[in-house]
């Protein structure tokens, strides 16, 4: 089973719920999405043993045979490339590799070159078979790093996703193929409000999906009032408690602190795994 | 005129509430709220919209079966497995290239303007902002960053206002790197959590990057004083002023629920730190 943790809000404690799904079951393959910001390792605390460079790759004219004819530039969505009366620019930062260029070069003066935009780090635990992607600093695009984290996806495992925040390319790169998305939300308005927008993108992908919510007790009950109305479950709700934000400040997982909690995100993971199953 | 760019790295650190709070205090000042696929200031200053314009990302492509030959040349152009084997759009994983088009023998593939959301322009309690909303599965987050920073230019430059406040997404990719090139000042706000930390030093060397001077907040700095004390130290080091601690203060939450700027909801110390951090910043600014 593919299970992705997602929120549209940041902070709202994906993180809190993915490791500790991760820490509760018996053995799964992690896959920390969010490659501007990954912190699951933090919790789930591998060793990084393996480390790939991500790679896109940008054109390079050969100025021997260009004759500045500006075709290129012409048809690139992306503006990487710019054409001036002798000289061609190309932006290697702004491209995304769509080959077009090189099909409209009447002096087939395209050659293609790779240029390093990130990694994926591979770690792994007794139970946890780990992978995180890190985008360099700098770099805009994310979804080349997001893509080849999920060719690690094994789907005869239990895989966990960690989904980015947000509601537009990442995460559709991330969320995309699960068969459960779990979203992470708080009780306050900003929560509710980019609830509603994560449950337009999981209802747009058309996969099943709950709610659980985090710090419960701060803000109000506008939260569970609309998942009642709108008939979402609500898997789980994480009290507000000092001794819980304490911890997670600390980078120490509650499963791993409280077996109570081990217990019962163990007991979300088999609903899930069950309601998947039908 | 001035920018100044409230980032976090990580999200939900409190990025838009401090943004809300500077807007209730700030004079002569436009907001602007480039969280476009999560934007949530508008539920604090709560504006009247005056104008809405249409937003066109990236161009989708437009396959016309009946035209189609089954010759399979975009399937096997498009980088993006953007078109499947039975020649089907993957509407998600278009990026807009023209590719398809191109190579089409029989011209039955067109690049059609995509329908990805709006920008708006509107009138607060505190003054004018700029804000936007992109539609949910979207690419080309930046590019509606960039037209929110545009539009909240344009304002200031008619109205006559000195200073633009962005409220910024999470992260450090495409939108976040759109939100802050050429901006006067980057405030990160952080929180002393192991998470934020690791986050706010990356965030901190994309604003080095560009070469855009940074100071930070610490927010919720008594939920963890050690941590608090590791960030302080961490800004010591790289030269980086620590412009406010804030406490943790469910208030913060409250004036949140009552739709209201922390300013506007509390007299408390929460509000006075938060106005001697404005003073020390819009000081900066003026540098």
């Amino acid at each position: 089973m593919i299970l992705s943790i997602a929120s549209g809000k940041g902070g709202t404690g994906k993180t809190t719920v993915s490791t500790n799904l991760a820490l509760s079951i018996d053995k799964c393959q992690f896959i920390d999405c969010d490659v501007e910001e990954p912190n699951a390792n933090i919790f789930l605390k591998t060793k990084i043993d393996k480390t790939e460079d991500v790679t896109v790759s940008y054109p390079e004219i050969d100025k021997e045979k260009c004759d500045f004819c500006g075709k290129c530039s012409d048809f690139c969505a992306y503006n990487a490339i710019a054409v001036v009366p002798s000289d061609v620019l190309v932006f290697p930062e702004l491209c995304h590799s769509c080959g077009g260029c090189e099909l409209v070069c009447p002096k087939d003066a395209v050659n293609w070159h790779k240029r390093v935009i990130g990694e994926v780090e591979h770690g792994r635990t007794k139970n946890v078979d780990f992978y995180q992607g890190l985008l360099n600093i700098g770099e805009m695009q994310a979804i080349p790093v997001i893509k080849a984290l999920k060719r690690k996806v094994d789907k005869s495992k239990d895989v966990i996703i960690y989904v980015p925040p947000g509601t537009s390319c990442p995460v559709i790169e991330s969320i995309g193929s699960s068969d459960y998305c779990i979203l992470v939300t708080e009780p306050t308005p900003f929560g509710l409000h980019d609830l509603k927008l994560a449950v337009e993108v999981v209802r747009h992908l058309d996969i099943p999906f709950g709610v659980i919510i985090n710090r419960d007790g701060v803000g109000d009950n506008k939260v569970e009032i609309y998942c009642k109305k709108e008939d979402i479950p609500i898997l789980m709700k994480i009290p507000q408690r000092e001794k819980i934000a304490n911890l997670y400040s600390k980078g120490i997982a509650l499963a791993d602190e409280v077996y109570e909690w081990h217990e019962m995100f163990g007991q979300v993971f088999s609903r899930i795994k069950e309601e998947v199953g039908k | 005129m001035k920018q100044l760019t409230v980032i976090s790295g990580k999200g939900g650190t409190g990025k838009t509430s401090i943004t809300a709070a500077f807007a209730s205090i700030a004079e002569n000042a436009v907001f602007a709220d480039c969280d476009v696929d999560a934007a949530d200031l508008h539920l604090i200053l709560k504006p009247d919209i005056e104008k809405t314009e249409r937003f066109n990302g990236l161009d989708i492509a437009d396959i016309d079966k009946k035209r189609c030959i089954d010759c399979k040349k975009c399937y096997e152009s498009c980088k993006f497995d953007a078109i499947d084997e039975k020649i089907n759009l993957i509407k998600e994983s278009c990026e807009g290239c023209g590719v398809c088009e191109y190579v089409c023998p029989v011209d039955a593939i067109k690049m059609v303007k995509r329908d990805s959301g709006v920008s708006y322009i509107s009138i607060t309690r505190f003054g004018p902002m700029a804000h936007a909303m992109l539609k949910t599965a979207e690419e080309a987050s930046g590019k509606l960053v960039t037209v929110v920073r545009e539009n909240a230019k344009k304002i200031a430059e008619r109205e006559g206002k000195d200073l633009i406040i962005i409220d910024g997404p999470p992260g450090i990719g495409c939108p976040v790197i759109a939100s802050l090139t050429g901006v006067d000042l980057v405030l990160v706000v952080t929180e002393p959590t192991l998470s934020a930390i690791h986050d706010l030093e990356r965030i901190v060397s994309v604003a080095q990057h560009f070469e855009i001077p940074v100071v930070v907040c610490i927010n919720k700095s008594t939920i963890n004083l050690d941590n608090t004390k590791k960030i302080v130290e961490y800004c010591k080091k790289n030269n980086i002023e620590v412009v406010g601690k804030l406490p943790y203060d469910n208030a913060v939450t409250e004036a949140m629920v009552h739709e209201k700027t922390i300013v506007e909801y509390s007299k408390g110390d929460f509000s006075n730190i938060i106005k001697d951090m404005w003073s020390n910043i819009r000081e900066k600014l003026k540098e």
